[in-house]
């Protein structure tokens, strides 16, 4: 069975920022050392014989149903606005994304 | 209250009693709060405990029998739910600090069957966060403790539901199983917890993990009351596509009828550890096992050995599939849209918000297995782990698909290789802990029901603590997997035991 390659610090950091996650300097050796454990642990799975076998995505045997297309009530939108952290009304405030707002 | 204090009634019992007058809602919720009160502080099962509203419902419940109303099949019952299922009152939080605050708009549709068959929520239970992990330590509230020896843990990640069952706080509670979230918590506290079917129960109101795997299940120190839980909680909701279209049934009714013939097939590999490399099984996991197989040949059944030759590779193919769904699931807590919110700086960008947020909102488990699901989905790498993983899990589907088309009625295994660990034990090593998850994953991978119950007891430093086997039978197949549960509690006579009293620091 071969061995994961090991990820490099470099990888490590470009996957916390995909994930959308800070990972300081100070720990990204460790984030690494744990995630080669892991990955270095599903290897096995290189063992298995699965040339032609079809990905299983979902095991329910259930094809999609449509529903009737009938009106009902949802949410009111100011209370799905207070959910969140920083609202006023309906609106949701969030940090400038156009123009100067950074790269989001 | 001693360890020979009377057990407390089950849920079918109390609610008979409270619809036949012989008790009330209010003696029922009030009994259950006081056991809450007296073994909460110690044992940390429940994280919220709504006491004013339980006894207001089940007053107003009292009121409505009184006033000649129908009493539902759960009248007066009290009722525990995971932390990771929403309620529209107090707050729904996956024991992580993202979501400390949050207060759910609505009540998960299992949740809500229960109430509305009479069941009364008393509190919400702890978990590890997110529902990630196997021992109900990754909580923002602190570990849950064994009712069986507080220095261990309950299992996870539904170790609250389990430890509050156990401890006869309630009769009945609310968990979900995405890897053996429900089985191996119900093994590690000796009390009976059911995995139904993938599609059986809706999720609507359930904090997604993984969603090709997440499913809903009770905890009972009974077959019979996870049979009735599953008949109320169980059917179609508009609300959740994935949930099946099947007729409802009663799942309780036909309980004492053994399955006969009966074929139970144990796999080799539960025999020796199920994992290459792996420890073996503790010995009174082997002992509980054969103890489990021996009472239903007694009673006639065959017993017979099968292979499932990709078993050991479970656990590989679920934590690259687990976490790679928990990634996408979780992508949706930006700090936007509800959570936690990290404090904004002067010139901060959107993506800055995104990812403050995240960081300071999720725990460190939660963190490594967001940045394990990114990188087996990302470019370059998803064929090699997340395509590989899926080819492997049709496989594992498929050596069960064989057992059952040979004729076996249920494949019995352990609930885990060995008994309860020690708080702390395993904190450090993700790996270990993954591990654990060797007999639960696999059924969460082929979409099976399974329903876990006590077996026998392993003795750890002079205390007797629970070992949990499984049943798990095919697709659907819940209604003679809980006649053939339900043979297997009476034969081993272990059923309706709760945890002992007495402090056990």
């Amino acid at each position: 069975m071969a061995d994961a390659p090991r990820l490099t610090p470099e990888q490590v950091r470009k996957v916390a920022r995909l994930a959308r996650l800070d990972l300081p300097d100070d720990q990204v050796a460790r984030a690494a050392e744990r995630l080669d454990a892991v990955l270095g642990y599903v290897e096995r799975l290189a063992a298995l014989d699965l040339d032609g076998v079809e990905p299983l995505t979902h095991v329910g045997g259930e094809v999609n149903r449509l529903d009737d297309d009938v009106p009902a009530a949802t949410l009111p939108p100011e209370a799905v606005a207070r959910l969140a952290p920083e609202s006023f009304g309906p609106f949701i405030r969030v940090p400038k994304v156009i123009g100067d707002g950074g790269n989001a | 209250m001693s360890a020979d204090a009377p057990t407390p009634p089950t849920a079918l019992d109390l609610a008979a009693a409270v619809r036949d007058g012989r008790t009330t809602a209010e003696r029922a919720v009030r009994d259950a709060l006081d056991r809450i009160d007296a073994l909460n502080p110690r044992l940390n099962a429940f994280v919220q405990v709504f006491a004013e509203r339980a006894i207001d419902d089940a007053r107003a419940l009292d009121a409505r029998l009184r006033a000649g109303g129908r009493a539902g099949p759960l009248a007066g019952v009290p009722v525990a739910v995971k932390d990771n299922l929403c309620l529209a009152h107090g707050r729904t939080t996956c024991a992580s600090r993202m979501l400390e605050a949050y207060e759910s708009p609505f009540t998960a549709t299992a949740v809500q069957r229960l109430i509305d068959a009479g069941a009364i929520v008393v509190g919400k239970t702890n978990l590890d966060e997110f529902a990630m992990g196997s021992s109900c330590e990754f909580s923002v509230f602190g570990p849950t403790r064994n009712p069986w020896d507080e220095s261990r843990v309950p299992g996870g990640s539904s170790g609250g539901s389990a430890a509050a069952v156990a401890a006869g706080m309630v009769p009945l509670a609310l968990g979900s199983d995405t890897g053996g979230s429900i089985r191996q918590p119900a093994g590690f506290c000796g009390v009976v917890g059911m995995k139904p079917t993938y599609g059986r129960i809706s999720r609507w109101g359930l904090v997604a993990f993984a969603s090709s795997l997440d499913q809903v299940g009770p905890f009972a120190r009974t077959v019979g009351d996870c049979a009735l839980a599953l008949s109320i909680m169980a059917g179609r909701d508009p609300l959740d596509a994935t949930c099946c279209d099947r007729p409802a049934e009663d799942f309780a009714a036909r309980l004492d009828e053994p399955v006969r013939p009966l074929r139970i097939a144990i796999p080799r590999q539960a025999r020796g550890g199920g994992v290459e490399g792996g420890g073996g099984n503790h010995a009174a996991v082997g002992a509980a096992l054969e103890a489990a197989a021996a009472a239903l040949a007694e009673r006639g059944a065959e017993v017979v050995e099968v292979d499932l030759p990709h078993a050991e590779h479970a656990v590989a193919a679920y934590y690259i599939v687990a976490a790679a769904e928990a990634s996408a699931n979780l992508a949706r807590f930006d700090g936007v849209r509800y959570g936690r919110r990290a404090a904004l700086r002067e010139g901060d960008s959107l993506e800055d918000l995104y990812r403050r947020s995240r960081t300071e909102g999720f725990g460190e488990e939660v963190r490594r297995r967001i940045l394990l699901g990114t990188h087996v989905l990302s470019s370059g790498y998803q064929d090699r782990y997340y395509l590989t993983a899926l080819r492997a899990r049709r496989r594992i589907k498929e050596d069960f698909d064989r057992a059952f088309e040979a004729g076996a009625s249920a494949v019995l295994m352990p609930t885990s290789p060995a008994p309860p660990f020690r708080l702390g034990e395993k904190t450090d090593d993700p790996l270990a802990l993954y591990l654990e998850d060797v007999y639960t994953v696999g059924v969460n991978l082929a979409g099976l029901p399974a329903i876990a119950l006590p077996a026998g007891t392993a003795m750890l430093d002079g205390r007797a603590l629970p070992v949990g086997v499984q049943l798990i039978a095919p697709a659907f197949g819940e209604a003679r997997l809980l006649r053939i549960a339900h043979e297997l509690e009476a034969a081993l006579a272990f059923n309706a035991r709760h945890a002992p009293d007495e402090p056990r620091p």
